[in-house]
């Protein structure tokens, strides 16, 4: 199955979000576009409700750091619709320190989902209902997933091993 | 205060009651020594215990399966008298069989000190013995940071042969403990 | 008595795990109940935290298969497959028929395995241990099938980004082929001592409810899904591999209590034994790896044999392969439900990013809804019917 250029997947959100949408991607099948962070909740509301395409199931938010770029996060949601078997991705750029709007008023799988990524990249979502770290324990300092932190972790008592706390 | 006859050590001055006890372990403990008692009361109380060591259920992760695979129908632990007890009071072996996370750390300490002496330490994997292939910010490296280990099973996960082993090679270790009070005291030839 | 006044109850909160005999691994639940009710159940994890995503960014694209087999290690070769075949999907690689049959054989069975633990645990959280021993008995012949094409039991490490690592034995054909033939029959079995028994079904109907919408907002997948009524089956829906090829029924339950969940495993296991027989009967001849030596490691004799070979092993192992630039996002059914990677390239031969999409993890979400209202004992039976997995759920 290739992706055609006029698919409803990109023509459908194109016609009513045009300027929203800063880039469509298309590889391996795929379809992610790359919006505006202030138009998510408009866009997904559509996503969902729209007869056409109906994104009902949200499989999953993953955050990407590309650090030292700026902004420096990305953070990618995977949308489904059972009803019309159909995929796609949306992406929003955040910047450390800034919020994105939770999706979790549409879909309530978001809620695990962004605070894995709270837990993992400090990025906040704003509207969340429980943001707190679901992972690390709660009194756990810095972000593991960051670039900018080491894989062996820092060296305490239960890990001989890691780097010295600079 | 006051003294005491000892039959082996003659007359002893003792100041409390502790002394009085202190000297007839050593009385008894010489004249266990000497008539050969105390390894036959340690070989005694060793069968006892390595005869049915009662680990406690507390999977951690991948190990686990395997640990459960070995109390099932094929390898069936409980012909040697491991039988799985899912609280730490009633059980003499804790198996460590997974990963630990620091997480999972204070968990672990805590049901140790929970379970009633005598007790062993089983660390099933490479994870369990020195954090295996998880060298993370996560991962307590070795179980022997948070407990002493007795014995260590290397694989991932061991097949439970290995767990079995294991079990053996604690089995081992127990027969040359000495359980006994005599061991306490020292007592010259 | 002339005190008709209720008997006030006061809120208490029970925690419960994360050593806990019935909370499958290192579940933490804390409970508000009133008296034997739950109010809300609210689920802590990450006491499997390992941080394999973080290792995965270290790592080149073929040593992360192994840390795979880890993640849901019930079923390995499902985790396998969904990994390899996100990468081939990065890579543009299309494999070999042959290797696409000995896959769908491998996951079906892997699907086995993790339905036979999960109905296994499950009766004995509830108090049926034979059960326990019954599946574990036919699980190892599972394992024993494994051990014949990748000399492991559990951690498999058997597919590969290009095709599988060892070819498919004329012995391990006649020993599969028993299996599925007898794998039905055994399911009868557990059906006799379970689905009529009055405890069984005591304890099972009615309890632990979601309805389809929920479900769905709540992204359960898998049996939880299906237990609902959605017919949803990435198999069916977006077909893998071969899938398309074999006939094979989605089982589907009405109520999505837990009995449900409980009936659609055991339907999907006899499935699962179908499509076993179907692609043993079509199994085509050929490779079980592609022919691009860039990628897909020489067959293991020619290593010990060959001196080029072992050249190109050694340099295939220390460097490995570069993935062109881009991102892809790949999902599979694996008896969970749906397990996903999303891989980052930068071109390099590691991965930017590779994010798991766990079932597990998604499916302990909906612990509060199931649990709310419900006694105490019923919690118990939820988390089995969910069968959460902590290598995935945890990372």
């Amino acid at each position: 199955m290739t992706i055609a250029p006029d698919s409803i997947l990109i023509k459908n959100i194109k016609e009513r979000f045009g300027p929203s949408i800063l880039d469509t991607i298309i590889f391996r099948d795929e379809v992610t576009h790359l919006i505006r962070k202030d138009s998510l909740l408009e866009i997904c509301g559509f996503l969902k409700m729209d007869s056409e395409l109906q994104f009902n199931f949200l499989s999953d938010i993953a955050a990407v750091d590309y650090f030292p770029q700026r902004p420096r996060f990305e953070v990618v949601y995977h949308l489904y619709s059972i009803p019309k078997k159909h995929r796609l991705g949306l992406k929003v750029k955040v910047e450390d320190g800034e919020v994105v709007p939770s999706v979790t008023s549409l879909w309530n799988s978001a809620n695990w989902a962004e605070r894995e990524a709270y837990d993992m990249f400090g990025i906040r979502f704003e509207g969340h209902p429980n943001l707190k770290r679901i992972y690390m324990p709660e009194d756990w300092e810095g972000f593991p997933l960051r670039k900018d932190y080491p894989l062996k972790g820092y060296k305490d008592q239960y890990n001989p091993y890691g780097e010295e706390k600079k | 205060m006051g003294i005491i006859k000892s039959p082996l050590e003659g007359v002893v001055q003792f100041t409390t009651l502790d002394d009085i006890v202190e000297l007839t372990g050593r009385t008894a403990a010489a004249l266990a020594k000497t008539t050969g008692v105390d390894v036959v009361v340690d070989s005694v109380v060793n069968w006892g215990r390595r005869s049915a060591l009662w680990p406690m259920t507390f999977g951690l992760a991948c190990c686990a399966i395997e640990m459960i695979a070995a109390g099932c129908s094929r390898y069936d632990t409980d012909r040697l008298g491991i039988v799985f007890r899912p609280s730490p009071r009633q059980s003499d072996v804790i198996i460590i069989a997974g990963t630990m996370t620091k997480k999972i750390a204070p968990a672990v300490k805590r049901v140790y000190d929970q379970m009633a002496e005598p007790r062993w330490v089983i660390a099933q994997g490479g994870c369990a013995s020195a954090g295996g292939p998880y060298n993370t910010y996560s991962v307590v490296q070795g179980t022997d940071l948070v407990i002493p280990v007795d014995v260590y099973i290397p694989g991932c996960p061991p097949r439970p042969e290995a767990l079995l082993y294991g079990f053996l090679q604690l089995q081992e270790k127990i027969k040359k403990e000495m359980p006994s009070v005599f061991a306490r005291y020292e007592v010259k030839a | 008595m002339q005190n008709n006044e209720e008997i006030e109850t006061k809120e208490i909160t029970l925690s419960m795990g994360p050593q806990h005999p019935s909370t499958h691994g290192v579940l933490h639940l804390l409970l508000d109940m009133k008296g034997e009710k739950v109010i809300r159940a609210y689920p802590d994890i990450g006491y499997l935290h390992r941080g394999t995503e973080k290792i995965a960014e270290n790592l080149l694209y073929h040593q992360f298969v192994p840390y795979t087999d880890r993640l849901d290690y019930m079923c390995g070769m499902s985790n396998n497959l969904a990994y390899v075949h996100a990468v081939e999907k990065l890579l543009g690689i299309e494999i070999t028929e042959r290797a696409k049959y000995i896959r769908v054989i491998a996951a079906e069975l892997s699907r086995i395995a993790g339905h036979l633990l999960c109905i296994g645990a499950w009766a004995l959280d509830l108090g049926a241990m034979t059960v326990l021993l019954y599946a574990f008995r036919e699980r190892e012949m599972v394992l024993d099938l494994f051990e014949m094409i990748c000399g492991a039991r559990m951690t498999h490490n058997y597919l590969r980004v290009g095709g599988v690592r060892y070819d498919m034995q004329p012995a391990f054909r006649e020993k599969c082929l028993e299996f599925a033939d007898l794998l039905p029959r055994r399911v009868n079995d557990y059906e006799q001592l379970l689905t009529e028994n009055r405890i069984w079904l005591k304890r099972n109907k009615g309890v632990g409810v979601i309805s389809a919408e929920d479900a769905i907002n709540l992204g359960m997948s898998g049996p939880i899904l299906r237990s609902t009524g959605v017919k949803w089956d990435i198999r069916k829906d977006a077909p893998y591999l071969v899938y398309d090829r074999f006939d094979f029924d989605i089982p589907v339950g009405e109520k999505g209590d837990c009995f449900d969940r409980y009936t659609v495993r055991m339907e999907e296991m006899r499935q699962a034994a179908r499509i076993i027989k179907q692609a043993l009967a079509q199994m085509p001849d050929g490779k079980p790896c592609v022919d691009m030596p860039d990628v897909v490691l020489p067959p293991r004799m020619e290593i010990e044999t060959n001196m080029e070979a072992l050249i190109h092993h050694f340099k295939l192992v220390s460097h490995g392969f570069k993935a062109p630039k881009g991102e892809a996002y790949s999902s599979i059914e694996s008896p969970k439900g749906e397990i996903g990677f999303y891989i980052v390239s930068d071109g390099s031969e590691r991965p930017f990013r590779l994010k798991i999409r766990a079932p597990s993890f998604v499916n302990l979400q909906a612990v509060d809804t199931m649990c709310r209202g419900g006694y105490l004992a019923d919690v118990v039976a939820v988390i089995s019917s969910l069968d959460p997995v902590f290598g995935e759920a945890d990372k």
